[in-house]
């Protein structure tokens, strides 16, 4: 599992940007901590807030699954902030004020992803109602019995 | 009537879809920075070099600057290099530098071989002052205005170009405008 990771992270890494190719994997990332936190009420916002964040090096990782550098730091950041009482929407903030909307999973609902959370109930709407007026239509067909009788006089 | 057009119309908007997110010019790890328009963030970090000296941003208030983010382990840093040797002999601004997530004696190799552009180089060990500049790849390059605020953000190597384009015309309205 590690290791597919780490090739995920390595021919993602190709693929992209030439410049980053030095970022994902180049060091260990031993040097943060990564242990569990004591507290397992802390422990389990630690894990479900890192699992809400993208890792900006290999984007389609959370920063929680991602063996990159920067995954490590931000998640040491974010285990910082909550040992520090910070709330989620205050950590949230802070990863949202540096990397943009982008670092977060679930973005809010406004002007500009309005279209991505209104897109599914709007295909919906317009897939109802070709099948209502098809269903319509078709209702107002002779039926086949009426047919048969119809073309027998 | 509308039978006819609603197929071509589906039709325009896939292609406009399709036009834009298959373009092979875009470049998907291009992300706009949040921070550009906001006040840089302060930082007092150890001198690459002189480890008993400290760096700092601080001082740099009421001054354009650049901001160069690089480290030894990213090879496009190393292309750049003489790129911002250049820029430093200009003397347009100082460049101040972040070594970001490196080792210390290796980054002083790397100045000492390839030469310093920077008026500083600070220290950043644990990444710290790099998320508050929402670094996420090196190099990136930062233009700061005399109000303290971050009014350019560069990804990728610098180019002669790129100064030229992107750098030096901003420079010139940063020092025409603001107090």
């Amino acid at each position: 599992m590690r290791i597919a990771r780490r090739l995920a992270v390595r021919i993602g890494g190709a693929a992209l940007a030439v410049w980053l190719i030095g970022a994902p994997g180049a060091r260990a990332a031993g040097a943060y901590v990564d242990g569990e936190i004591a507290n397992p009420a802390l422990q389990a916002r630690y894990e479900h807030i890192t699992h809400r964040l993208r890792c900006l090096v290999c984007q389609n990782e959370t920063v929680a699954d991602s063996d990159a550098e920067l995954a490590a730091e931000l998640r040491a950041e974010v285990r910082q902030m909550l040992l520090a009482g910070k709330t989620n929407t205050e950590i949230y903030r802070f990863m949202k004020d540096r990397y943009g909307e982008f670092v977060l999973y679930d973005p809010p609902v406004d002007a500009k992803t309005v279209f991505i959370w209104g897109a599914p109930f709007a295909f919906l709407l317009i897939g109802g109602i070709v099948v209502y007026r098809i269903v319509r239509a078709r209702s107002k067909m002779p039926l086949d019995e009426e047919l048969d009788t119809g073309s027998t006089p | 009537m509308w039978k006819y057009l609603l197929p071509v119309i589906a039709f325009v908007g896939l292609l406009v879809l399709f036009a834009v997110g298959l373009n092979p010019k875009r470049d998907l790890h291009y992300l706009p920075s949040p921070l550009i328009g906001k006040p840089a963030p302060e930082f007092t970090l150890t001198d690459v070099l002189y480890p008993n000296r400290t760096v700092s941003n601080r001082p740099l208030a009421g001054h354009v600057y650049v901001f160069n983010v690089w480290a030894t382990w990213c090879e496009a840093c190393r292309e750049e290099q003489h790129t911002l040797l250049e820029i430093a002999q200009q003397h347009v601004v100082p460049i101040l530098g972040l070594d970001w997530n490196d080792d210390r004696g290796r980054a002083q190799e790397w100045l000492r071989e390839l030469g310093d552009p920077y008026s500083g180089v600070g220290f950043d060990q644990n990444g710290r002052v790099a998320i508050n500049w929402g670094v996420y790849g090196a190099p990136e390059t930062y233009l700061v205005d005399r109000k303290g605020r971050i009014v350019f953000k560069h990804i990728a190597p610098m180019t002669m170009q790129v100064w030229n384009k992107e750098f030096l015309p901003r420079i010139a309205a940063a020092r025409r405008g603001g107090a």
